[in-house]
């Protein structure tokens, strides 16, 4: 997906390279708070462990087989910020090195591949994280579904870019179609060969993964032959926590029922109007409505035959990204609301 | 760590390109790219002129063709894409050998192969003619962010060692009989994943406790700052400033 110089025209490359250059002064800051003065080391050889992995091989079937690209891997196992960076050292090494992405459109590579797949991947892991039971199983579940929604979103993010700054004029439909259909199938992919990874490592050295500093055993005290928790040193207020992922539960299942499901069913019945047009044929011609350039134009993931399927699909991808936006607006409020009264647990890593 | 300290794309030589400072080259094939991706597509001949003056580089940097050429293959997914591209693009249609093709796809075509091609041509030859170190030294120049160079050479230099260790893993796996044949081998091949992982976090913490042993207080010690005469930056930015004449041209033509 590494996008080549002259496919995307010269302001919107500037633009996103304002945009990546932002994102990865605001993440030089993050990793510094992430990681202090280890930032350089471990940053640097977490790169160069994302740069060897994306050359191990998984065979698919009949001689074909697919790479991981590693986005949501380093957010789940170094923490967003890091992993921004360390994806975007890759790609700029890659493209200075290697050739590997024009140096024109290095702005757009980052901003597509780096930035994009960590923060979506990173939203996602964190929001299922807290719905769902604290155990290395959920662990391993969460970094499947961000890993699963970072590569579509890449796409669509790479989409957007195009339909704003592409050099030929193809149907943005089609663009949309190809790209989030293939990199739905390659987000599969991600996704099983993430959660696997997480979990290998989650299994041997829980405390190396960033996503999941929260899982630690208490520790247990034997007293009188029975096992008693030791004292808390910092009391977590439990009420507020529970209430608040009831309702994270309950907000996520229903919308994802409702967009899954619902439109499972409703979109194999096209409303009126398309219906007509459809009968008529005048939906052949170039009179369509301006949401139809969107990158789930008529909510329907084309590529995929079976028109429920397909706008069901629909549905989840958008309730996973509006999630995330809504998410990352919500997170922003809140950490500055409470970035001294929260209790900063310092992990012994 | 033993075999040798230039990456493979490196080629040793001592050619007027490869004595400029680094920085100067960066700076060169950037803005020559640049001015290669905002020249108008239908000047044909522009790229023409372009493909000469990287001809001329390559001949005084003493890089053959042969090798430049074969460098130039990472761009086979693009060709792909952009053989695709008359065929699903709109607007009006052009019969060429009995097939229907969009004249804005015909374009699009070209103007991707075109500047994508000329753009990775000149990556290949700054590689080819610059030293991994002295790359990264000139990025610190360019006021790259100190702490992204040094992630970027601390990337580098362990980059073959990690690789490394997963050819070792991968020979460990093979001479255990395992073959990496579908999907159901997955479990294995993320194992390693999540080995190596650990490995090099670990690996990781063990550098930056050598460090600070070394006395490192988070940031590196410059120990040869590398300066361009005034000469030595006329004579790299000679070749992005004669494409800038070439765009010129394209756009008053």
């Amino acid at each position: 997906m590494h996008v080549p110089d002259g496919f995307i025209n010269a302001p919107i490359s500037a633009a996103t390279g304002v945009v990546a250059a932002g994102a990865v002064a605001v993440s030089l800051r993050g990793a510094r708070r992430e990681l202090d003065e280890r930032t350089a080391p471990l940053a640097g050889l977490v790169a160069a462990f994302i740069f060897a992995v994306q050359m191990l091989n998984f065979p698919v079937a009949a001689g074909t087989s697919g790479h991981l690209l590693g986005g949501a891997l380093a957010a789940i196992l170094v923490g967003p910020f890091t992993g921004v960076l360390c994806v975007s050292v890759v790609l700029l090494m890659q493209g200075i090195l290697f050739a590997d992405g024009g140096l024109t459109a290095l702005g757009v590579n980052i901003t597509d591949m780096a930035i994009v797949t960590t923060v979506v991947g990173y939203a996602v892991f964190r929001g299922l994280v807290k719905v769902l039971p604290r155990s290395r199983r959920s662990i391993t579940v969460a970094s499947f579904a961000a890993a699963l929604l970072s590569v579509p979103a890449a796409a669509v993010a790479f989409t957007l870019i195009y339909a704003i700054g592409g050099t030929t004029d193809i149907a943005i439909g089609k663009v949309a179609t190809a790209m989030i259909g293939v990199h739905v199938l390659i987000g599969i992919g991600e996704a099983v060969i993430t959660a696997l990874t997480v979990g290998a490592v989650v299994a041997v050295r829980p405390d190396l993964v960033y996503g999941a500093r929260g899982l630690q055993q208490r520790l247990k005290l034997r007293v009188n032959g029975e096992l008693v928790d030791a004292p808390d040193a910092t009391p977590v207020p439990a009420a507020a926590r529970t209430s608040r992922r009831k309702l994270w539960i309950t907000g996520l299942v229903t919308s994802l029922v409702l967009a899954g499901f619902v439109s499972f069913y409703a979109s194999a019945n096209p409303d009126g109007l398309e219906k007509v047009a459809h009968d008529k044929g005048i939906d052949k011609k170039e009179e369509k409505h301006a949401s139809s350039d969107s990158p789930l134009a008529d909510y329907g993931v084309k590529d995929i035959a079976n028109a429920r399927l397909s706008g069901g699909l629909a549905g989840v991808i958008g309730v996973g990204v509006t999630v995330v936006a809504g998410s990352g607006v919500f997170w922003a409020v809140r950490r500055r609301r409470s970035t001294d009264t929260s209790p900063t647990a310092v992990e012994n890593v | 760590m033993g075999a040798g300290h230039a990456h493979r794309l490196y080629r040793h030589g001592h050619s007027p390109v490869h004595a400029l400072p680094p920085h100067t080259k960066l700076a060169a094939a950037f803005a020559f790219v640049v001015v290669v991706v905002s020249t108008p597509r239908e000047a044909i001949w522009a790229f023409g002129l372009y493909a000469v003056l990287l001809g001329v580089v390559a001949h005084l940097a003493r890089v053959p063709a042969a090798f430049l050429l074969k460098r130039l293959l990472i761009e086979v997914p693009f060709v792909a894409f952009a053989v695709l591209m008359p065929f699903v693009a709109e607007g009006e249609q052009v019969d060429v050998l009995g097939l229907s093709l969009s004249v804005n796809g015909l374009w699009g075509a070209w103007n991707v192969l075109a500047k994508g091609t000329l753009g990775v041509a000149a990556s290949v030859l700054l590689a080819s003619t610059t030293e991994l170190r002295e790359l990264l030294l000139g990025l610190q120049r360019l006021k790259l962010p100190p702490l992204l160079v040094q992630i970027a050479s601390f990337m580098i230099r362990y980059g073959d060692v990690i690789t490394d260790e997963m050819r070792r893993m991968r020979i460990a796996r093979e001479s255990r009989g395992f073959e990496a044949r579908g999907v159901r081998h997955w479990g294995v091949l993320a194992k390693s994943a999540g080995a190596l992982f650990i490995r090099s976090y670990e690996r990781g913490e063990r550098v930056h406790l050598a460090m600070v042993s070394r006395g490192y207080a988070g940031s590196m010690p410059v120990i040869d700052e590398v300066t361009a005469s005034r000469a030595q930056w006329s004579y790299a930015l000679a070749l992005p400033v004669a494409a800038l004449v070439v765009c010129l041209l394209g756009w008053t033509l």
